[in-house]
């Protein structure tokens, strides 16, 4: 990062940090909210005159700092002429927007909030001028049209806003994702992402096959951004923005972005056919359309609108050109037209805010009601006519003086003539926006009595009036910035030296023609007017509303086949997806050779195989009758475990088995809320659709895992078998995996079950709240109840049981690291004893036994697996190396002790906790509805409860 | 012994396909369960089978044992997978207490009704 790098991204960083501060500020009011709005604007402007002088005399400022350098994307900012201009341009006219809105918007509006999108735009656009990666460009780019929706559509309750701000949002937002395929294209020809890199590799582009997709695609960026025609038709919409939004984005920085670009892309992209034709025909049809349109607008936003378009045009048409005069006539009229129309903006504000009106033909006569508006507006739109010692007429005039001798397909007066014709309109729309709106006589019908508004809110257009007049008569202040841009644009050292006086031209000729005929056809403008109001012409807007319209419909279409509400009609798209991609990737390559035999098939196998499959046609077949398809279920479950223990998988076996146990309990508890059971609803078709699919499925999977059982693969668990013993200190080589080696695993799974369970912790709660807790309530399930709830037999047997079945489980926890066992399956079988004592007794008998918290124990299990990660730390290795030592007590035989055991004891915990917690959540809904609580921990007389029963029917 | 484990997987499969495409929160919650088993089974077979050969080591020398990787993350697997039935378990039962009905399409007829009450 050389000299200055720092400053250039902290002058990046600073309106985002700026935007959280507007929002807070204006609590303090509102004179407090735009000072604190100014304040880093003001500072990033200070640096950026820090950093001026090294970049005028040429040198190029640059910072860098990695991102994703696997995608060629780096946080990477580079300052040269051409970006300070328009850095420039963003923070002085953005604190001159600052000043001006601050007494703009009225007390009624949000204040806050829309300095804080100001900021964002601010920074958006900032980073989009000073952005040396593409990749960064384009985020920066997408930014602004978002920032710009949102100041579009500020005035939210009015219509017109919120459409304009789609409307702006859908056109920028798609040139902006042509422009991403046309950058993606870019950098892959120059081999990298860097805005100077790319610019060096120039020639390889342009002569690539790739150039004229890519510059097609890049140019549909710039010229929606910069409304060119046909995309021009947003900009004029975008006008229901409050005016300082108008001034600022959409004719000072925003719709300039488009001509950035293609001044930035200049040494690159410039130079063929394809850019002229595309680029100056563009342009030259979008200033003269734009001037005509401009010329019978009565709002005066509109006419201001429309006059953008002309000039973005008029910019666009000089880039075209492709020529260096071109191009430094091209960046000193983008400093001259920011000067002219952000002051004009905030002029039609102003009579806007005083009048109550901008629509002309209720203005006029404003002269000596406000004559320092007026003075503002003149000038300004005189510099706009290009009248000479204004200054729109010294850029005007280089642009005339370039287009004189352009030749169009072997025309030699094509262009000139329509550059002389979008002159002389230009004339006529600034003289219209003088002579009807300030001149004529006073009229006595303005919806408001028009005054001069405060010093605060002229101070920012008379101050950028004073700069039209200055460089008007001493263009040569300029020349420092306006030679390093252009040096800048065209990567050749340019010295223009600007002057007022270059003798009888051919553009001083088309200049007088322009502004006499101009002034002629303001005379003329009521009969043109009639004309133009009679004729037909196509209306932009209905036409783009038509085209969304069609595409809502084309979408709601597409949309309503396969996403109709149905689950089940999605998972069987889903899955009828899923197999069709299998069959095309199996039917692909060819399989190769077996390489392994089959084991033998014992028939105690073959049987419990037999059993399983039976089981399961059975559940298919009747689980509609719930009950009986839950416990056969558990025989497919059982069935599993056994077939785990029988192929070398003890582990397995017991957690299976453990498992099988509680969901069965838990779908059990579930049932007795639900129907036990479904009606028959589903269509043969639809029957014999789904088996269809499951068996194409089913045949599928079988035929994936025979073709993998029987060969041989490369493996990695050589290592775990050689060093469970050495480095992990066990024998158990799975449970050495699961708390040493996958130790970080293991750990997320356990936070994941811990979250499941407080999930159905949550849910549980935030039903009983609702309308099914009152449904609970009043549903009676006596129907459903026992009349021996808590049998003497079971109550006993289960307690004989539980030191048991703790022992067990204890003994199952110990041993886990060398032989099968292990925390997860001792937290299991110790949940099912206790879960035996909640269904013996009943679960708030047992409940008010229970010494400890089941969140506390998930959280305590978490907290204890990860500090015995962390410990490691102390040891100095990585998190979760464990470490052991064996112990030799007198009366027993030496033991281990291992650091893995304290983090099996984190995951013994947090399973424990969270299945008695999911247990837990299932029986208060018991409790809920109605369930009665049995004071002993069995029903002493069952005959009670049957009189109840029976008393009840 | 793979035809059987194959066979197995594909029987559990298509079984739990078949399942959660029905109507009912219930049945789908079989067919889940179902599909379950298939999956953990297929991947503990992506270790290749072997009998009498438990990765446990042995005191006694030298012997082989069946691959203990993909058994570890079955294990967790199947301990997950009992966290998510549980999840989808009080889903079900909160769907079919707030609802008063159990199906998980929407329904078009009670949609419409919806939608006229809002109107009116």
């Amino acid at each position: 990062m050389g000299h200055g790098g720092h400053l250039l991204i902290i002058i990046a960083l600073l309106p985002f940090l700026g935007a959280l501060v507007p929002g807070l500020m204006i609590r303090a009011g509102r004179t407090v909210c735009a000072i604190s709005t100014a304040v880093p604007t003001l500072l990033a402007l200070a640096m950026l005159i820090v950093l001026a002088p090294a970049v005028l005399r040429g040198e190029v400022i640059q910072a860098e700092i990695a991102w994703l350098p696997q995608l060629g994307l780096s946080v990477a900012f580079f300052l040269d002429g051409l970006g300070l201009l328009f850095a420039g341009m963003i923070l002085g006219v953005g604190l001159l927007i600052t000043l001006y809105a601050r007494f703009y918007l009225s007390g009624e509006d949000p204040m806050g909030q829309f300095y804080t999108y100001l900021l964002l735009f601010q920074g958006a656009m900032l980073g989009i001028v000073i952005s040396d990666n593409i990749l960064l460009l384009l985020i920066f780019w997408e930014l602004t049209s978002l920032s710009s929706f949102l100041l579009i559509g500020y005035w939210k309750h009015l219509p017109e806003g919120r459409q304009g701000a789609r409307m702006a949002l859908a056109v920028t937002g798609g040139g902006g994702l042509a422009m991403i395929g046309g950058m993606l294209i870019l950098g892959n020809i120059a081999g990298s992402y860097n805005l100077t890199d790319i610019l060096r590799a120039g020639d390889a582009i342009r002569a690539s096959e790739w150039y004229l997709p890519a510059l097609i695609l890049i140019l549909l960026g710039a010229f929606t951004k910069s409304a060119q025609f046909p995309f021009h038709f947003w900009l004029p919409h975008a006008m229901a923005a409050p005016t300082p939004v108008s001034a600022y984005l959409h004719s000072a920085t925003m719709v300039k972005a488009g001509v950035f670009l293609m001044a930035r892309m200049w040494p690159v992209l410039s130079g063929t056919d394809a850019w002229f034709y595309i680029v100056a025909t563009t342009g030259l049809v979008t200033m003269v359309l734009g001037a005509l349109i401009a010329l019978f607008k009565d709002d005066l936003k509109a006419l201001l609108a429309f006059s953008t378009v002309s000039h973005l045009g008029l910019l666009t048409m000089l880039l075209g050109f492709g020529t260096q005069a071109a191009a430094v006539a091209a960046v000193f009229h983008i400093i001259n037209h920011l000067t002219f129309k952000a002051a004009l903006f905030m002029t039609a504000g102003i009579v806007d805010h005083e009048a109550h009106t901008r629509d002309i033909k209720r203005l006029g006569g404003l002269r000596h009601l406000m004559p320092v508006t007026f003075v503002i507006g003149t000038v300004a739109a005189l510099s706009m006519a290009g009248i000479p010692l204004f200054n729109g007429f010294l850029s005007k005039e280089m642009m005339l003086e370039e287009a004189s001798h352009t030749t169009w397909l072997d025309s030699y007066y094509v262009v000139p003539a329509l550059a002389t014709l979008g002159a002389l309109l230009s004339v006529a729309y600034s003289f219209r926006f003088i002579v009807h709106v300030f001149l004529g006589p006073e009229r006595d019908d303005y919806p408001h009595k028009p005054h001069d508004p405060p010093f605060g809110m002229w101070a920012a257009p008379a101050l950028l009036a004073v700069l039209v007049v200055v460089i008007g008569i001493a263009p040569f202040i300029a020349d420092g910035i306006v030679s390093a841009a252009a040096s800048a644009v065209t990567g050749a050292d340019l010295d223009p030296h600007l002057k007022i006086w270059h003798g009888v031209t051919p553009a001083l000729w088309m200049s007088g023609i322009a502004i006499l005929c101009g002034a002629g056809l303001l005379v003329l403008h009521p009969v043109l007017d009639r004309a133009w109001i009679a004729a037909p012409r196509p209306e932009a807007k209905a036409i783009f509303d038509a085209l969304v319209a069609g595409a809502v419909v084309l979408a709601g279409r597409v949309t309503e086949i396969g996403h109709n509400g149905a689950i089940s009609r999605y998972l069987a798209i889903f899955t009828a997806t899923a197999i069709v991609l299998g069959w095309i990737a199996f039917s692909g390559a060819g399989l190769s050779e077996p390489t392994r035999g089959h084991l033998p098939v014992p028939p105690v196998i073959a049987v419990g195989w037999l059993m399983l499959v039976v089981a399961t046609c059975f559940v298919v077949l009747q689980h509609r009758k719930r009950f009986l398809a839950l416990t056969v279920l558990g025989v497919i479950g059982l069935s599993i475990s056994a077939g785990f223990a029988y192929l070398s998988a003890p582990d397995l076996a017991l957690t299976q088995i453990s498992v099988e146990t509680v969901t069965i309990m838990l779908l059990l508890l579930a049932l007795h809320y639900m129907p036990q059971s479904s009606p028959a609803e589903s269509s043969i078709a639809l029957r014999i659709r789904d088996g269809a699919i499951a068996a194409a499925a089913g045949a599928g999977v079988a035929a994936l895992a025979y073709a993998f059982l029987v060969r041989d693969i490369e493996t990695i668990s050589d290592f775990h078998v050689a060093n469970s013993y050495e480095g992990g200190g066990g024998t158990n080589v799975v449970n050495v995996i699961l708390v040493d080696f996958r130790g970080y695993d293991t750990y997320g799974e356990i936070i994941v079950l811990g979250i499941a369970g407080f999930v159905i912790y949550a849910l549980m709660h935030a039903l009983l709240d609702g309308p099914a807790g009152r449904r609970l309530k009043n549903t009676d399930f006596s129907q459903n109840r026992s009349r021996d709830r808590h049998p003497l037999m079971m109550v006993v047997v289960t307690r004989v049981l539980m030191p048991i079945a703790v022992v067990v489980g204890l003994y199952i926890f110990l041993r886990g690291h060398n032989q099968p066992g292990g925390g997860f399956v001792a937290g299991l079988v110790i949940s099912i004893a206790l879960l035996m004592q909640y269904m013996a007794s009943g679960f708030a008998w047992t409940q008010e036994r229970k010494r400890i918290e089941y969140h506390t124990m998930i959280g305590l299990g978490v907290v204890i697996a990860g500090l015995t990660g962390v410990g490691s730390w102390l040891a100095g290795r990585p998190f979760l190396t464990s470490s052991y030592t064996y112990v030799h007590l007198p009366p027993i035989e030496e033991f281990e002790l291992a650091t893995a055991m304290l983090f099996d004891l984190g995951v013994f915990l947090t399973v424990l906790g969270a299945v008695m917690l999911m247990l837990y959540s299932l029986s208060r809904i018991a409790s809920f509805a109605g369930e009665t609580v049995n004071p002993d921990p069995m029903d002493f007389d069952p005959s009670g409860r049957a009189d109840q029963t029976e008393g009840d029917r | 012994m793979e035809l059987i484990v194959a066979s197995t997987v594909g029987v559990l499969t298509a079984a739990g396909v078949y399942l959660m495409l029905r109507l009912r929160t219930f049945a789908v919650i079989l067919g889940l369960a179902m599909l379950s088993y298939a999956v953990n089974v297929f991947l503990f077979a992506s270790g290749r089978l072997a009998i009498d050969q438990s990765p446990i080591l042995s005191r006694y020398g030298d012997a082989t044992y069946t691959d203990p990787l993909p058994q570890a993350l079955v294990l967790t697997a199947i301990v997950i997978s009992f966290g998510m039935t549980a999840v989808l378990v009080m889903i079900g039962l909160g769907a079919y207490l707030e609802a008063g009905s159990d199906r998980i399409d929407i329904d078009p007829a009670s949609e419409d009704a919806d939608a006229k009450d809002a109107r009116s």
